[in-house]
């Protein structure tokens, strides 16, 4: 309790704190639909675009988040696309797409600030990372994901469990999918500062995979994610501050246990 | 005036034809059995009824101001839902999806209409269950329940006997009967099962790329094409 007093007394601290646990609700109630909708490498594509987008916006003077939330938006538009067309596999595209976005990122960087520390946290995630401005845009935008979803909560169950069905009775699915992708890209870029390009899809994926291993409802999947997904950000921050690890690092490893964890408790139920 | 009407309809896949030349219409109240080997065009023209695909050649029309969102559909099943975890009520109430309008929310109305579609396919001690922990058949009664709760007139069936057993099979032919008779809904359905078509519907399409035959199902098993069909699906 005293390390928990002692670390809110840092305002950095605080900011890390707010969004973290903002951008882990997001993450988690999006990942259920994109788990299941088998777009979980979708997270990893999308913040090597913002990755790429982060390295040269900060040699032009632009804000990073005023540039990389609309062209990762844009790139998620076009992977849910080309899993239209399917001329290139989804999977592929999205290989293409995270190698591809890597190394512009890289190239620019090292043309233009060199290869530094800087690289270091673009990879695995700074809390400094946190400036207070960007403090303000992370919360509003969080807070709008999660209006939309819960909005669109009955929209998104049915475009995820059946889109060829929803479709097929007059609901528009594409534009339900574009909604999906959006936010995910938004969600994305609000955390991927702190989490790291490499390990940002993490909040995605481990809260909804670890939720499933015990639910059968999916309203009860996407509350179980979220409560997880905040529980092991909070935990895996006070680790990060205590044991002075990477906070990325130290969630996801939270994460990880926990999975472990439920996976047990499944496999014993099922005994 | 006919619910849909297909005229000298075709639809292609990157340029070749999947099926071409399709032309019959469906009377409210019919019921519609598509048969036709593997690969026949028959999924392809489903998809073409339900505007997921657009015709490359012809024209269909719906009358009676049948909108997409007065269509119910089951669907083949699909990869993802094998381990989806939703239970039986939410999948049903999703096919009251397209009456919601600009609505977020369902209402007491289309909560109880999923009640009673459940109540109807006996399926209502199933509510609370996983959807994937369910037998074949219930899973095929559950979709039907979900695909009533998006129409009153027109339901198209992909195959829904496909991998059940003949008892099982027997009884969801029974209930799609059953709702023909008290709801007043027109049926379309794709098979594999001829001999069940045959028996169960009054009208018969038959697909091989093209339109071998369309007409009441008593001509049909008197018609050479029938015979042919359905000797070799007896023997």
């Amino acid at each position: 309790m005293s390390t928990l007093f002692e670390m809110i007394s840092y305002p950095f601290l605080v900011r890390a704190f707010i969004v973290g646990i903002l951008v882990s609700l997001c993450a988690s109630l999006l990942g259920s639909s994109l788990v299941l909708k088998r777009y979980s490498m979708i997270g990893d594509g999308l913040s090597h675009v913002g990755f790429a987008a982060l390295a040269i916006a900060y040699p032009l003077g632009i804000s990073p988040l005023w540039l990389s939330i609309p062209v990762c938006v844009i790139a998620a538009f076009l992977l849910l696309q080309i899993r239209e067309s399917s001329r290139i596999r989804g999977d592929a595209a999205t290989a293409l797409l995270l190698s591809g976005a890597l190394a512009i990122g890289v190239m620019t960087i090292s043309l233009t600030t060199g290869m530094n520390t800087d690289v270091c946290n673009y990879m695995f995630g700074s809390i400094l990372a946190m400036s207070k401005s960007d403090l303000h845009i992370s919360v509003i935008l969080s807070i709008v994901v999660l209006i939309l979803y819960i909005l669109f909560y009955n929209r998104i169950f049915a475009v995820t469990f059946d889109e060829t069905f929803a479709a097929a009775t007059g609901t528009r699915a594409q534009t339900y999918n574009m909604i999906i992708a959006v936010l995910t890209a938004v969600t994305i870029v609000l955390g991927m500062r702190m989490m790291g390009t490499l390990l940002i899809s993490s909040l995605i994926v481990f809260p909804s995979l670890t939720a499933m291993r015990v639910c059968r409802r999916f309203l009860s999947t996407v509350i179980v994610s979220a409560v997880l997904a905040v529980t092991c950000f909070s935990i895996g921050l006070i680790l990060s501050y205590l044991y002075s690890i990477p906070t990325g690092a130290s969630i996801v490893v939270t994460d990880i246990v926990v999975f472990f964890l439920f996976l047990a408790i499944e496999k014993i139920r099922e005994r | 005036m006919s619910l849909i009407r297909c005229e000298n309809v075709s639809f292609a896949y990157s340029g070749k034809n999947a099926v071409s030349g399709v032309n019959f219409e469906v009377n409210a109240g019919d019921y519609l059995c598509i048969i036709g080997e593997n690969g026949a065009g028959k999924s392809t023209l489903i998809r073409g009824l339900l505007r997921l695909k657009k015709p490359s050649s012809g024209k269909i029309t719906y009358g009676d101001g049948l909108k997409p969102n007065e269509i119910g559909y089951l669907p083949q099943q699909t990869e993802a839902q094998k381990d989806f975890p939703a239970t039986v009520s939410e999948v049903v109430l999703s096919g009251c999806l397209n009456s919601l309008g600009m609505h977020f929310f369902y209402s007491k109305d289309e909560k109880r209409r999923a009640r009673d579609n459940m109540d109807l396919l006996g399926i209502t001690d199933l509510s609370d269950r996983c959807y994937r922990d369910l037998s074949g058949g219930q899973q095929q009664r559950v979709l039907l329940a979900r695909a009533l709760c998006a129409t009153k007139k027109l339901l198209l069936l992909d195959e829904p006997v496909t991998g059940l057993d003949p008892v099982i099979a027997g009884e969801l032919y029974h209930v799609i009967r059953d709702l023909r008779e008290q709801k007043h809904i027109t049926i379309i359905m794709v098979s594999h099962d001829v001999n069940g078509a045959v028996r169960e519907a009054d009208h018969i399409l038959h697909l091989a790329n093209g339109q071998k035959f369309c007409g009441p199902t008593v001509r049909y098993i008197n018609d050479p094409i029938g015979r042919a069909f359905l000797g070799g699906a007896a023997s």
